[in-house]
């Protein structure tokens, strides 16, 4: 799994505004989705694309099921019709020891953090490098402690999720997710219930991610100024369909529900950050 | 017209379509039970949870039956003027029946249900989705060490129900009744058949411990994930549970005389 910390050039050049998603190489891609619960239909014709080592915001409405496609790329959700393909391979209707094998390249942050409740926050995180990797006691809990820092939770190994915070959970949720060095990292509001110097920390540590170790970011968020700041590529949900594009030609967009969505403060948030760093250099 | 034959036909197929899913998955807790790695710990740790912490339960109430059950057979003894038999009614019908199905009763609501509430709320609060993220499975991780934790702890609460089942009987027999300390011992070892009598009821015990494991793992896997789902479950595991356990201890009695 440590193999998987390919290291790529850093993007310097990098313009928000040139940069066409369609024309990278997908990492993660939805193909002609349909999924409802009973009657409620969520998605219908669902196409989405992730491109590789990108940081994809997934926007939308509360219960327009920005959760749902990241349980759907993760396997944990099984589509009703059409394909999922991560980095290639159509994951819908594999077993499970195949789904598996494909999961060792996808870290995942669950909205409620999910980390076990009967496991003090070291053994959380050091979990995924107990169970697949031959590490010694101790390089595994200079690991923990290396990832548990870098959320911000220096003290809290002997703590049990319960007696955590909400916003220190989804931290040290956070560290587990990214302990095994991921291809692709599933972010599920990553900055919700944070507070601003959290916030930030949070976004860097992704962004460092992203960079140095050119991992695809898939995150879902409602944090607008954060969102608009990452992302390289944004997904718009709307009922049942998406609407994706760098962020400014979104801003620029004159669609009604998109700039509803975005809302003059987020336009007018990007047209001052994109004046500001005209590379789109980022922190 | 079709109305309630349509839907008593749903009805069934849902039931069989679930005791296909039930076997399905007891086959994945067998094939986890033989895949490395072993997880001893978790084993351990599920065996305390449901054994350990039984034993003060069983060990009160394997004593109180035990003291019921000397008063009630002294009494219907002595109509016959059988008294000394006490030993021999108390030891066969707490070792063939009684402790296997009491215990088998008492472990469901205490061990069985805890079992059932603690991965379906794993479940509600995606835990179990959470592990599989991790490549890592749940039914290995998570329901194995405990169907297995059940099935063991089982026989040997079952043997220590047993234990104390006689011992307050002998309290009544003896101490109270005044019956003979020697005879009742006496004839309680030589009533008692090694092979034919406590080999089976340990037998019948660890059937109705796999059975609750079983059961209790399953309601919990595949409850509704919420609250109100766990709760069902909980109830769901302790009615099917009990239910099973009195229907395979007459078939086990009445097919293998066990
Ligand atoms: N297991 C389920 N059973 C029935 N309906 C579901 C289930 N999971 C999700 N849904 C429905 O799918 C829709 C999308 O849910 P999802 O959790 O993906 O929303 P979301 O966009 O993540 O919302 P939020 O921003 O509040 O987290 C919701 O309307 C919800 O009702
Ligand atoms: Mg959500």
């Amino acid at each position: 799994m440590s193999g998987t910390a390919k290291l790529r050039p850093l993007p310097g050049e990098f313009n928000p505004l040139v940069i066409r998603a369609e024309a990278e190489v997908a990492h993660v891609e939805l193909c002609d989705v349909d999924l409802a619960f009973g009657r409620r239909v969520v998605f219908e014709g669902l196409t989405c694309r992730f491109p590789r080592g990108r940081i994809s915001v997934i926007m939308g409405g509360s219960g327009l099921g920005k959760s749902t496609i990241l349980r759907m790329i993760g396997g944990l959700q099984p589509p009703d019709r059409g394909r999922v393909l991560v980095s290639g391979q159509d994951t819908v209707g594999l077993g499970e020891s195949a789904m598996a094998q494909v999961r060792r390249k996808l870290g995942m942050l669950f909205q409620n953090g999910a980390l076990l409740d009967s496991m003090t926050v070291f053994e959380n995180v050091a979990l995924p490098l107990r169970e697949h990797t031959r590490l010694c006691a101790d390089e595994i809990a200079h690991q923990v402690h290396d990832r548990l820092q870098a959320v911000g939770l220096p003290d809290v190994d002997d703590l049990l999720p319960g007696e955590l915070s909400g916003g220190m959970l989804r931290r040290a949720a956070f560290a587990r997710a990214i302990v095994m060095a991921p291809e692709i990292l599933l972010c599920d509001e990553p900055f919700s219930g944070l507070d601003p110097p959290n916030v930030s920390r949070i976004e860097v540590l992704l962004q460092h991610l992203n960079r140095a170790l050119g991992l695809t970011l898939i995150v879902t968020s409602h944090h607008m100024a954060t969102s608009l700041r990452m992302a390289e590529q944004l997904l718009l949900l709307q009922d049942r369909s998406v609407v994706s594009g760098a962020p400014a030609e979104l801003a620029a967009s004159r669609e009604s529900a998109i700039a509803e969505f975005i809302g003059e403060d987020g336009a007018e948030f990007l047209a001052r950050h994109l004046e500001s760093s005209p590379q789109g250099s980022k922190p | 017209m079709l109305g309630p034959v349509r839907r008593l036909g749903a009805l069934a197929v849902a039931r069989i379509e679930g005791l296909g899913r039930m076997t399905v998955f007891l086959g994945q807790v067998g094939r986890a039970m033989l895949r490395p790695p072993v997880r001893i710990g978790y084993v351990v740790r599920a065996v305390y949870d449901s054994g350990v912490l039984s034993i003060a339960l069983i060990c009160a109430s394997g004593a109180t039956v035990g003291l019921v059950l000397g008063l009630q057979l002294h009494n219907t003894l002595s109509r016959f003027g059988a008294e000394e038999s006490l030993g021999t009614a108390v030891g066969l019908s707490l070792i063939r029946e009684l402790g296997p199905v009491l215990t088998g009763l008492l472990v469901t609501g205490r061990a069985g249900s805890a079992a059932t509430a603690e991965i379906g709320s794993m479940k509600a609060s995606e835990q179990l989705d959470g592990l599989r993220m991790m490549a890592i499975d749940p039914i290995h991780f998570v329901v194995m060490p405990r169907a297995l934790g059940l099935a063991i702890v089982m026989p040997l609460l079952s043997a220590l129900f047993i234990f104390f089942g006689i011992f307050g009987a002998y309290l009544i027999g003896v101490e109270v009744l005044g019956l003979d300390a020697g005879s009742y011992l006496s004839r309680l070892e030589n009533a008692v058949d090694f092979r034919e009598d406590v080999l089976q009821s340990l037998v019948k015990a660890s059937v109705f411990g796999i059975l609750l494991g079983w059961i209790a793992t399953w309601r919990g896997y595949a409850c509704e994930p919420h609250a109100v789902g766990v709760s069902r479950a909980t109830t769901s595991t302790v009615v099917t549970a009990s239910v099973c356990i009195l229907l395979a201890d007459y078939v086990l009695t009445a097919l293998w005389g066990v």
